[in-house]
């Protein structure tokens, strides 16, 4: 018996009102890789990721043909939206801690669903502080206020927030954007280190960022999936003639 | 949860339907005695005399009276005041300056009838030998302290709102901050000045306590403004309590409430329509 | 030759400014010195008897607790009503609704519920709460009438409170799984609390200042005692200002300045405070 992918997208297209951002994509995302989408600017990357934890409805002129099954069940037959972004997490483009501790940042997401003891809860936080590469960092401030951190922690505090979610898929939106080389480094060991449980969908407009940690990587361009292959081969032998210009820099 | 908020949202159109329903519901009986011609024109109103009379004209002309007097010492002084306040003054003195402006908002209009009663009537008595101090024109004058901080702080916020790049392109063009301030600055805020002048307006006419207790309360059509009147607010204000529930007289005054509803219905509804214009 | 005084632009600027300022300064300085003759005149009957006695001899002497203590009944009556409603109506309007024509029409009523004159108010709650309801003249008419006046106050200070907390906050919330109340509930409601406090403050320093809607709601001249349930009618500060200055004779005059002082006193002490928690606020602001 063949086990579905872990997420199967299947001509997937998306309107916002009269705006088509995707057409027609299909893709198989597997369990525990990671899977790098580059494409310029206005390509439907984001639009794409946002479709996978269902935030795209949160738009009021979003509309959508096409399914997503997530370990072969059809997300948008769930009733429970909440339940299904507990095992889809996001990391977004700016980090956005929230105006509490690092600890509360952390405790957020599971203390929606139920109350938590206090042992269970020390617990979540150092798991996931520990997985998203911060614990070191924050172990000996964890009630002080998020906002203190630097750019890169912040993110990262992001990433241990979703995480005590203990998801199934970790969608990232541009994570690194908004960070120095330094941070965005410690970030990308995070994700490498993730991947060993999670899956992860890495959006980077940064095409040598997909070739640091993607295991492969999706070509986007205007709406349409053009090229998804093993990253290596994608970057040294490219079957498509618009993959070889966009990452020769071409064009984006 | 999500109903208990669904609900919440819709409260307010149910209590404006309320309020109206329940005006007209015991306005509209006096309507059986008296036709609403006679009523907003009839020239006398005496509510207690046999038969009752109940021509509500000398009391919208009271009204009108009171009103334009507070908006003629009102309006200039007002705008006068926010173009200093938005243009010319800075830092701490502007934000004092608003707070202040803020605070005077905010003083009770008994208050205010109370001191106009004490202060101001007297003053205006002597000053023009009339027998009292409890006329229009000091219930204009009454009236035009309280409507002049809503007219400037809403005029203020018109004129902030005035994108900098006008101010900067008639400054390089050689302007003085004067001239920008009223061949640029003003037209441009046009639109949020007439809706902070209607929003002045709908605080005036809707103002009883202060009215009542400086205006005289002399049910006749005025001839002038230094003679007492009587405004439709300080009429029900007044009247009420001495009427039996379920009489002509008890029904008149919701007729009352129905003419006021509807006009600051009007002028408000406007005022928000100039504010949106504005907006844009 | 004396044109050349007011011929440059500059002289005229000069100019108008002066005239500006002797504009704003009409409007200001009456007030000021009105504050300040209150003061002067009503200071000396300010003692701790005068704030904690009851009247005597037709309110000529003793105190006026029994007003303080009514407008505080009937301001907490007032809040307890104005703001969950008021608050859930703008949490609709904010985080529920989409832009349409039910939410320009509620828009338009909360604008109207404003504009509408307080004696207009009072009108409304003697013939729906105290005759319709039967609720006759008590505290539960007059604070559930001041509370409806209350609302457009505070639903548009929430509104604004809401706005002013990111969106980024309501996107980590939704993502991390939250439903949509609990997303309000958590990420948005906590740090809309102070303007939400600053809309509270000011509706509650108009309503303990209104007279008009009180006068047949609930208001009673001279109670022997204390209102003992809210179906009791209650004295109250705004309306004993109202009648010692028009209908007593011989009141002395550091018992009327004295009250007068005691309301305005009550109603810019409040509005400070709401002026001070918005700046506040707004520097310690982590976002």
């Amino acid at each position: 018996m063949v086990t579905p992918p872990k997420l199967h997208i299947e001509q997937l297209s998306i309107r916002f009102g009269d705006l088509v951002a995707l057409h027609a994509v299909s893709l198989a995302i597997h369990a525990r890789e990671i899977i790098g989408v580059i494409g310029p600017a206005n390509s439907g990357k984001t639009s794409f990721l946002r479709a996978i934890n269902r935030m795209n409805e949160l738009h009021p002129a979003y509309q959508r043909t096409g399914t997503i099954a997530l370990d072969g069940e059809e997300i948008h037959a769930m009733r429970d939206v909440a339940a299904l972004r507990r095992r889809v997490g996001m990391v977004f483009a700016l980090p956005v801690p929230l105006p509490m501790s690092i600890a509360q940042n952390v405790l957020y997401a599971p203390q929606l669903v139920r109350r938590l003891a206090r042992s269970a809860a020390e617990a979540i936080v150092e798991r996931s502080l520990t997985a998203a590469s911060l614990w070191e960092e924050v172990k000996d401030r964890l009630h002080d206020s998020a906002m203190k951190l630097s750019g890169g922690q912040q993110q990262r505090l992001c990433i241990a927030r979703t995480l005590a979610l203990e998801p199934e898929v970790i969608l990232f939106d541009e994570p690194c954007s908004g960070l120095d080389p330094i941070s965005t480094a410690k970030v990308e060991e995070a994700m490498v280190q993730l991947k060993q449980h999670y899956t992860l969908v890495l959006v980077t407009n940064n095409t040598k960022q997909a070739a640091r940690v993607a295991d492969r990587t999706a070509l986007f361009l205007m709406g349409e999936l053009i090229e998804c292959d093993d990253t290596k081969r994608l970057f040294t032998a490219p079957r498509d003639a618009r993959t070889e210009a966009y990452i020769s820099g071409r064009f984006g | 949860m999500e109903i208990l908020v669904r609900i919440s949202g819709f409260a307010s159109i149910l209590f404006v339907a309320l309020i109206f329903l329940f005006l007209i519901k015991e306005g509209i009986r006096l309507f059986g005695t008296v036709t609403p011609w006679a009523f907003l024109s009839g020239r006398s109103w005496y509510p207690i005399s046999t038969p009752p009379q109940f021509g509500a004209l000398p009391l919208i002309i009271g009204s009108l009276y009171v009103t334009l007097g507070a908006l003629v010492i009102a309006v200039p002084l007002s705008l006068a005041s926010a173009f200093y306040i938005a243009e010319v003054a800075r830092g701490a003195r502007k934000e004092l300056l608003k707070s202040t402006i803020e605070l005077l908002a905010a003083i009770p209009s008994v208050v205010i009838g109370f001191i106009g009663m004490t202060v101001l009537a007297p003053w205006v008595r002597q000053l023009f030998h009339l027998p009292t101090g409890l006329t229009a024109l000091t219930g204009a004058m009454t009236l035009a302290f309280m409507a002049a901080p809503t007219i400037i702080s809403i005029t203020e916020d018109a004129i902030t709102a005035v994108p900098r790049a006008y101010r900067e392109g008639a400054l390089a063009l050689g302007a003085t901050r004067w001239q920008t301030m009223y061949r640029i600055l003003l037209p441009a805020a046009a639109p949020g000045i007439v809706a902070a002048v209607m929003l002045g307006i709908g605080r005036v006419i809707g103002e009883t306590m202060a009215v009542m207790m400086v205006t005289g309360n002399a049910s006749v059509i005025p001839t002038s403004l230094l003679q007492p009147v009587r405004t439709l607010t300080a009429t029900i204000a007044a009247e009420m309590g001495e009427t039996v529930r379920g009489s002509d007289h008890y029904y008149a005054l919701f007729a009352i409430g129905i003419v006021l509803f509807v006009i600051t219905f009007i002028v408000n509804w406007c005022a928000d329509f100039f504010l949106h214009r504005e907006r844009r | 030759m004396r044109q050349g005084l007011l011929a440059s632009p500059q002289a005229r600027e000069r100019l108008a400014f002066w005239l500006l300022r002797i504009a704003l300064a009409i409007v200001l300085f009456p007030v000021l010195f009105i504050l300040a003759y209150m003061v002067m005149r009503g200071a000396p009957g300010l003692t701790w008897e005068f704030l904690t006695a009851v009247p005597r001899s037709g309110m000529r002497a003793g105190g006026i607790f029994p007003a303080i203590i009514g407008t505080v009944y009937l301001v907490i009556g007032m809040l307890l009503v104005a703001l969950p409603l008021g608050v859930f109506a703008a949490i609709y309007l904010s985080e529920y609704a989409h832009p349409s024509r039910w939410t320009r029409v509620i828009r338009l009523a909360i604008v109207n519920l404003a504009g509408v004159p307080s004696v207009v108010y009072g009108l409304f709650g003697l013939g729906f709460f105290v005759m319709f309801l039967r609720l006759g003249t008590s505290i539960a008419a007059g604070a559930l009438t001041l509370a409806i006046m209350s609302l457009p106050i505070i639903i548009t200070a929430t509104e604004e409170a809401l706005r002013s907390v990111p969106a980024s906050f309501r996107q980590v919330a939704y993502s991390l799984g939250a439903t949509r109340w609990q997303m309000v509930r958590t990420a948005v409601l906590p740090y809309a609390l102070p303007g939400i406090l600053t809309g509270a403050i000011l509706g509650v320093s108009r309503a303990a200042g209104e007279t008009a809607p009180i006068l047949f709601t609930v208001a009673a001249f001279y109670l022997p005692r204390l209102p003992q349930s809210i179906f009791d009618p209650a004295m109250t500060l705004p309306y004993h200002l109202y009648v010692l200055a028009t209908q007593i004779p011989n009141v002395p005059a550091r018992v009327t300045y004295g009250t007068a002082l005691v309301l305005v006193g009550l109603v810019i002490l409040l509005n400070l405070a709401a002026i001070i928690i918005r700046a506040h606020f707004r520097r310690t602001r982590q976002w």
